[in-house]
């Protein structure tokens, strides 16, 4: 059998030890070598951003990223965003406006979202469009997802802003 | 249907709740197929053919199983028994035994002890096959004989033909003032869920088999497995793990599916498969490729006196729903605008092609697309506001139409009404005098309207048993279980349970535990199709808690020393409602109704009512409620380019009553954008010598909208409650997908003056009908022709306005 890599990296703010076979890619090791499915891959060709993680802070594409290359990183899943049983702003709001409708894009462009955020707290739609763009959504026409990182970025910055009544029960 | 404490203002049914898996699906906690591992589970992998259609000659695992870590390889001659979604199409099997029939069709299975493994033994796996000629187009199935893809069928390679005619069509022609024909071709696109197909089954030491699958119809899937593998149904167990994405593209129950279950059978071990996004494409079923041809009769002020149809599906290579399909091709131009009398031919061809199936609006969006945009033509030619000349003639609520389908409530009026004020239509739209355009060179608007069923009225195998089934559990300690076969894609249908059965207990929609898709633990419900679940799961789920809701009021009123109908379910209490304060908290409720009754568990289930079609094909079509749709959409054409770039859609959608407007809004805003991507840019194309090699199987190149081709979407919901649906509701799943491709095709004409007649709207096309125009010829681009073909002498029924009783006539038709 082949023999196994082994590396010692930054998991979701805990060090992490995983021994794999060193052709896998850091989505396998991830799913796969310490269980964490929240990652999900819709093609594993790097065309669809389903598979987004956090490396050292960036949105990468964990299918076309090796796992030796996250030796010494820190990595950020979708099983990190939550501090303890607090939801993320992001989560909350991707909830709540229905931005997560089979889910299975979610974990990707919640932490591009996050990524984003960071960067730029105050994004306009054109901004989130333009930051979202790589991520594929089959199921929302990707509105309530706008909608949903919209709210949350008001929230972190502390703002009030209530749901849009437009976007929970339409036009008048 | 509502429940009998009817008076009580709704607290749940209407609200905009979060839905019950929405923090496990934010956090990365939803199990998808994919996710489980089990321990010494093994591997699968697939061998298809490269062979678009050929005699399997040979087969050789000799070299594969010798490699290590190969535990089994499977052909197709140790599942010799057929299946197939429809009882009338039995034409698949889980590995093909003497023939392959596409490029992608199953030969043999792999499993190992990892995914790398099975893919190297895969590879070792030798296959000798016999080519046959290749019939890759409608045009060729309908021409040529022989080779015949299957055996069975209406002859060659012709799957299905379809004849059906209400009342006469051509006395209908010779009442009209102008007689339109027009001719249409929407090409085949697929589902692209995010979520690629996996499956999990494990044959335990009790010699009882589970399969985990991401399926929209666990039921079927069970009773598919049951056959071909030859077990009991009742020592399989069929769990269908929340769906990534469905659109129609997990319906049919799958080679993969069952070949997971036969090798864990052979290995004792769990064995996974989760195919690439390369196969995904294989297993298709996606839209079917349909050729039209559409003739109408109208008076001048836009009124329909008849109506012929024709359309030319091109299936793939396997039955699958392609039957339904056909029907649904022909079946639901009748429920908007009024059509007196009509007639519709229908022929499904095979052809060496991934099989096509239901995707999002089954059969319809095609159909759909050619009926309005022959209509705007119709309008062009009478001199009539398109948008007035559809509202004039729209289809009266609770009546019945020439193919005998039942209108319930119909608020398409509305629709139209909102979009076109939202839209600003009437000072956007220029008439048809182009010279005095309201809107800039370039920019054009255009309307659309639709309607889709909220179920279909017969199931898929003939039975008289519900189509839906509910149970529900009441713990002594206030704790609510409702247990149902349906499956969640997304569409929020577990949510849906939790809020009507929270709604009647008087509960929180979070107290409620929810079960779905488990053919040991719930009870069956066909499947998440048809946009079926609301209404026919929310009916059943009505009926279960209105069961459990009398228990527990009799209990109570009995304790209270009250008349039963004074107690009330609300904020997790029951009490007088002469006297609110006197009550008990739910938990007790639930204790002294266990106490008087016993375990407190009740069920509920839902039959549709019947049809008054009785005609041979009267199946396909009826529905308990159809929902309607209006569409409006503004575009910006670039004449040098020819590239349409959809600015933004109103869209109403007639809901009957949203059961969460959240959840309702999300699938307005999803069949916009599936249906915005079918119009610009989605096609199932093919290349290759013999036009059968799929030319985009990856994400990349199959082109879908992204963020930066998605419109903006402003939507209005219009609740006009119907009275067989769950506190009103109607569907929204599909319907609000079929106003936007001709919407889009309408509009690229008011902007640019040119009619493609084709879908999808490419550059290309846009710019060779600016060709054509500019030379001084129409400005067109789509089909000329259909084949001409010998069609049965059309089933005669005469319609209700005839006095007909829904059956066929007697005697052979005149026309033909």
């Amino acid at each position: 059998m082949k023999e196994k890599a082994h590396i010692k990296f930054r998991l979701n703010g805990e060090s992490a030890e995983v021994a794999f076979a060193p052709h896998k890619t850091l989505l396998e090791v991830l799913r796969e070598d310490l269980n964490l499915t929240g990652t999900k891959h819709g093609c594993e060709l790097g065309e669809c951003g389903t598979c987004t993680v956090l490396v050292d802070g960036r949105a990468i594409l964990s299918c076309l990223f090796l796992g030796v290359d996250a030796e010494d990183r820190e990595v950020k899943t979708v099983e990190g965003m939550a501090e303890g049983n607090q939801l993320h702003p992001l989560q909350d709001t991707f909830a709540d406006l229905g931005a997560a409708q089979c889910g299975y894009c979610s974990p990707g462009f919640l932490l591009v979202a996050e990524e984003l955020l960071k960067k730029n707290p105050k994004p306009n739609r054109d901004e989130i469009k333009d930051a979202l763009s790589g991520n594929l959504c089959r199921c929302t026409g990707y509105i309530k997802i706008y909608e949903a990182v919209e709210l949350a970025a008001a929230r972190m910055r502390g703002e009030e802003m209530e749901l849009p009544r437009e976007s929970i029960f339409g036009r008048d | 249907m509502k429940s009998d404490d009817s008076e009580k203002p709704l607290k749940v049914v209407g609200k905009p709740f979060r839905k019950v898996d929405a923090r496990a699906k934010c956090t990365g906690q939803t199990k998808f197929a994919d996710d489980i591992a089990l321990p010494r589970m093994l591997y699968c992998r697939i061998l298809r053919s490269h062979e678009p259609h050929a005699f399997i000659k040979r087969i050789d695992t000799s070299k594969a199983l010798a490699l290590p870590g190969v535990l089994a390889i499977i052909t197709g001659k140790e599942m010799p028994i057929p299946y197939g979604i429809l009882p009338v199409s039995q034409d698949e099997h889980a590995l093909c035994i003497r023939k392959v029939r596409f490029i992608g069709d199953p030969v043999a299975a792999v499993a190992a002890i990892d995914e790398d493994v099975a893919f190297d033994a895969m590879n070792l796996i030798e296959v000798q096959y016999e080519r046959l000629q290749t019939i890759s187009s409608i045009e060729e199935a309908v021409t040529i004989d022989e080779p015949r893809i299957h055996e069975y069928g209406d002859g060659g390679n012709i799957h299905k033909k379809v004849s059906l005619e209400f009342g006469d069509v051509e006395e209908g022609f010779a009442l009209a003032d102008l007689i339109r024909e027009d001719t249409f071709f929407y090409e085949g696109n697929t589902h692209l869920p995010m979520e690629q197909h996996a499956a999990v089954a494990y044959f335990d030491t009790d010699d009882k088999l589970t399969l985990w699958s991401s399926t929209q119809t666990p039921h079927y899937v069970h009773r598919a497995l049951a056959k071909v593998l030859e077990l009991p149904a009742s020592h399989i167990r069929v769990i269908a793990t929340p769906n990534g994405g469905g659109f129609g593209g997990k319906s049919d129950p799958f080679n993969h599916e069952i070949v997971v279950c036969k090798l864990s059978m052979i290995t004792g071990r769990p064995v996974k498969v989760t195919l690439t996004r390369e196969e995904v494409f294989y297993c298709h079923r996606g839209r079917h490729p349909v050729l039209m041809h559409v003739k109408t009769g109208v008076k001048k002020d836009g009124s329909i006196t008849g109506m012929h149809f024709q359309s030319f599906l091109d299936g793939g290579g396997y039955g699958s729903y392609g039957v339904a399909s056909t029907f649904y091709t022909g079946a639901l131009q009748t429920v908007t605008y009024d059509i007196p009398r009509y007639k519709f031919q229908g022929v499904r061809c095979f052809t060496n092609k991934p099989p096509c199936g239901p995707k999002r609006g089954h059969g319809t969006p095609q159909p759909r697309y050619a009926l309005e945009v022959h209509l705007d033509k119709i309008a062009e030619q009478l001199k009539l506001d398109p948008a007035e000349m559809r509202r004039q003639h729209l289809v009266k609520p609770n009546t019945v139409t020439a193919n005998y389908l039942r209108i319930g409530s119909m608020g398409l009026g509305e629709c139209l009404d909102k979009v076109v004020a939202g839209s600003g239509w009437k000072n956007k739209f220029s008439g048809w005098a182009q010279p005095n355009r309201k809107l800039p060179s370039g920019k054009g608007i255009g309307i659309a309207c639709s309607s889709y069923i909220c179920g279909a009225g017969l199931p898929i195998y003939w039975n008289s048993m519900p189509q839906s089934g509910v149970q529900l559990r009441l713990d002594r300690q206030g704790g609510v279980c409702v247990m149902c076969g349906s499956i969640d894609i997304g569409q929020g249908s577990d949510s849906i349970l939790a809020y009507i059965v929270a709604e009647i207990l008087g509960i929180d929609p979070f107290d409620i535990r929810v079960v779905t898709a488990d053919t040991d633990l719930t009870p069956v419900d066909l499947g998440s199709y048809s946009s079926r679940v609301t209404l026919m799961t929310g009916n059943a789920a009505i009926q279960a808690a209105e069961r459990a809701r009398e228990f527990l009021v009799m209990a109570v009123a009995e304790k209270l020393g009250v008349p039963i109908e004074n107690i009330s379910l609300a904020d997790r209490r029951a009490f007088d409602v002469e006297n609110p304060e006197v009550g008990v908290s739910f938990a007790e409720a639930v204790v002294l109704a266990e106490s008087k009754f016993g375990t407190i568990g009740t069920v509920g289930s839902y039959s549709p009512p019947p049809s008054p079609g009785k005609y041979k094909g009267a199946g396909v079509g009826p529905s308990p409620a159809y929902s309607y749709s209006a569409a409006v959409a503004e575009v910006d054409v670039d004449p040098s380019t020819g590239i349409v770039v959809v600015e933004r859609i109103w869209i109403a959608h007639d809901i009957g009553q949203s059961i969460n407007p959240v959840l309702v809004i999300g699938q307005v805003e999803g069949s916009v954008y599936m249906g915005l991507g079918e119009i610009l840019m989605e096609e199932m194309a093919y290349r290759g010598n013999r036009n059968v090699v799929h030319k985009f199987p990856s994400m990349l190149e199959y082109k879908s909208p992204t963020t930066m081709e998605m419109c903006d979407v402003i939507t209005y919901l219009i609740e006009d409650p119907d009275p067989n649906g769950p506190f009103g509701a109607k569907e929204v799943g599909q319907g609000p997908l079929l106003p936007v491709p001709p919407a889009v095709a309408n509009a690229v004409y008011d902007a640019v003056g040119v009619r493609i007649d084709e879908v999808p709207i490419t550059p290309e096309k846009v710019l060779k009908a600016l060709r054509e125009k500019q030379r001084g010829r129409a400005g067109r681009y789509g089909p000329n022709s259909v084949p001409q073909i010998d069609w049965p002498a059309p089933l005669r029924v005469q319609t209700p306005a005839e006095g007909g009783d829904g059956r066929e006539m007697p005697h052979v038709a005149v026309h033909s």
